[in-house]
């Protein structure tokens, strides 16, 4: 390509970015306005009368306790992905490395869960944790151990059928019991995929709507999305100041998390993909 | 390995009951109760096929349906095409590639509620200035959608697909250059063939994505006008919730959700995987 084609590619590339990005930048100055005047004009960067300050950020989380449900959606996400990885790792490599059709069974009933749709239990997964009394944030944890398996399973057994058998027959030799051979030599060599498994996990739970509002007693427990949802749709006037304020209290965590781990995401998202 | 073995509740106990949880007893029941007419388990009464036959002469789910398929084909082709060509020209030596792939692939990382209010902003801003709105009019709901899906998937489908092209060998470029292809003839007989693993992952995606997609369609535009711009998993889900006594119904379009998406699944892998080649 001549040098004038790729200027005009790059200028065409930065004009997609510039757009890319608006959509959130206009929430972020919409934040700052006065709550009348969001909804009739979005464009307008906040000045004079419409400027509030931090205002819509002091109503969302008064009135609406928004940082209560930022504080238990980390509680969520960070417990649930921690089950997944220990819990998910440890099946993964036993199912590879006993072959039976017992594991052979769950490998094949991992694969099949991936396709299916929530829609296809979500009615009946309200009715089994309804029952069991999981409708708190920590049982909230067992049911995306549950639900993330079968990706989590998936990917791990995909990773151990890579390592040699011979590292881990050797620490057996040695006296090691399985499971110290599992946290004391197998664990260390699946540190990528650790990352990889954590990074699809997190994003998904962290941003999970439907599942946490069916599962957890709402009265008390509200993740970030459920109390937008909430916030929208509650009846009388709908404040959308705290509500610009809310969107933008769900996006930061998500690019601050992003930017400082980038590399590790683009990576877990291409392994997940390929192996998928 | 016979040493593990005997360690199993170790190793498979922790997953297997928060999977049974989680997944098979929800899954199983499912199946059952989608032939009774029920309210709680305690109570369900056997109805053989009435649900079916009910969810398949219901016209809100034969319209959710249509409007599905449409909307999986649109963004199905859309999100592709750009994102292999946002792919392609970002895997050239061009200045500031890195800043924007991260700016690409960013809004596949918020929640759909998120990007369903925020777009919700942007499209009623500039709407209203043509008097409308999302919620009056079905085919701006759809294409509002499809914006928005598209924004949210191009960067992630970028990332396979630049993943994809880092992967072709260049000698087998540098072989079609010699032999005098043009740039077209490379894209096609050469660039695309090479690049099916990563067309069929893609593919793969957008179009299950499609088909299940509910956050952004509940948090967009709800189904207004009148259930029109209501999606398959919305209307499943306000078929449970919407009415009492129809959650047998729900529980069979369910099913019917759940077949469909398999065989669409398993139809497009058949399709493309055919036309893979061995490197």
């Amino acid at each position: 390509m001549d040098k004038k084609g790729k200027w005009y590619g790059t200028t065409f590339l930065t004009f997609l970015c510039i757009f890319w990005i608006f959509p959130v930048l206009c929430v972020l100055w919409n934040s700052f306005k006065d709550k009348t005047s969001i909804n009739l004009k979005p464009f307008e960067l906040p000045a004079g009368r419409t400027f509030v300050g931090w205002e819509n950020y002091a109503q969302a989380i008064d009135k609406y306790g928004l940082l209560k449900s930022v504080g238990w959606t980390v509680f969520i996400t960070v417990f649930s992905v921690a089950a997944i990885l220990i819990c998910c790792s440890m099946c993964g490599w036993f199912i590879t490395r006993v072959r039976t059709k017992w594991t052979k069974f769950i490998y094949a009933l991992c694969i099949f869960s991936m396709v299916v749709p929530f829609q296809m239990v979500m009615f009946t997964l309200s009715l089994v944790t309804n029952r069991l009394h999981l409708t708190t944030p920590w049982g909230l944890i067992v049911v995306y151990l549950g639900f993330g398996a079968g990706l989590a399973v998936f990917m791990f057994t995909g990773f151990v059928r890579s390592i040699p058998i011979e590292i881990e027959e050797a620490a057996l030799i040695d006296g090691c019991t399985p499971v110290q051979t599992f946290f004391k030599v197998v664990l260390p060599i699946m540190k990528p995929t650790y990352i990889s498994v954590g990074i699809l996990e997190t994003m998904w739970i962290w941003n999970d709507f439907l599942l946490p509002y069916l599962v957890l007693d709402i009265k008390k427990y509200k993740t970030i999305s459920i109390i937008i949802q909430y916030m929208k749709g509650s009846y009388g006037s709908v404040d959308m100041g705290a509500i610009m304020a809310a969107l933008i209290l769900a996006v930061i965590p998500v690019v601050v998390f992003y930017l400082s781990c980038q590399k590790y995401i683009i990576k877990g998202v291409a392994a997940g993909a390929v192996k998928g | 390995m016979r040493a593990i073995k005997k360690y199993w509740p170790i190793f498979l106990i922790p997953t297997m009951a928060a999977f049974a949880i989680g997944f098979v007893i929800p899954f199983i029941l499912g199946i059952y109760l989608s032939f009774t007419k029920f309210t709680a388990v305690t109570d369900a009464k056997w109805v053989g096929l009435k649900n079916y036959a009910t969810a398949l002469k219901d016209p809100t789910f034969v319209h959710s349906f249509l409007f599905t398929a449409a909307f999986a084909a649109v963004t199905l082709i859309l999100i592709n095409v750009i994102a292999f060509a946002l792919a392609m020209a970002l895997t050239k030596k061009r200045r500031g590639t890195n800043v924007f792939r991260t700016i690409f692939f960013m809004p596949n990382l918020i929640g759909g509620i998120v990007l369903g209010y925020i777009w919700q902003l942007i499209f009623s801003g500039i709407l209203s200035r043509f008097h409308t709105a999302l919620n009056l009019n079905s085919r701006l709901g759809f294409w509002g959608l499809v914006i928005l899906v598209c924004w949210q998937q191009i960067g992630y489908m970028m990332i396979i697909y630049i993943a994809g092209f880092q992967s072709i060998p260049t000698d087998v470029l540098e072989a079609a250059e010699i032999d005098g292809a043009n740039a077209r003839q490379t894209l096609f007989k050469v660039t695309i063939p090479m690049m099916m693993p990563s067309i069929t992952i893609c593919t793969f995606l957008t179009i299950t994505n499609g088909f299940k997609l509910f956050d952004q369609n509940l948090a967009l535009t709800a189904g207004a006008p009148m259930k029109k711009t209501e999606m398959l998993a919305l209307n499943i889900y306000n078929t449970f919730y919407g009415r009492s006594g129809f959650e047998g119904v729900g529980q069979a379009k369910a099913v019917i959700f759940f077949v469909l998406v398999v065989a669409i699944a398993a139809l497009q892998q058949k399709l493309t995987r055919t036309k893979e080649v061995q490197q």
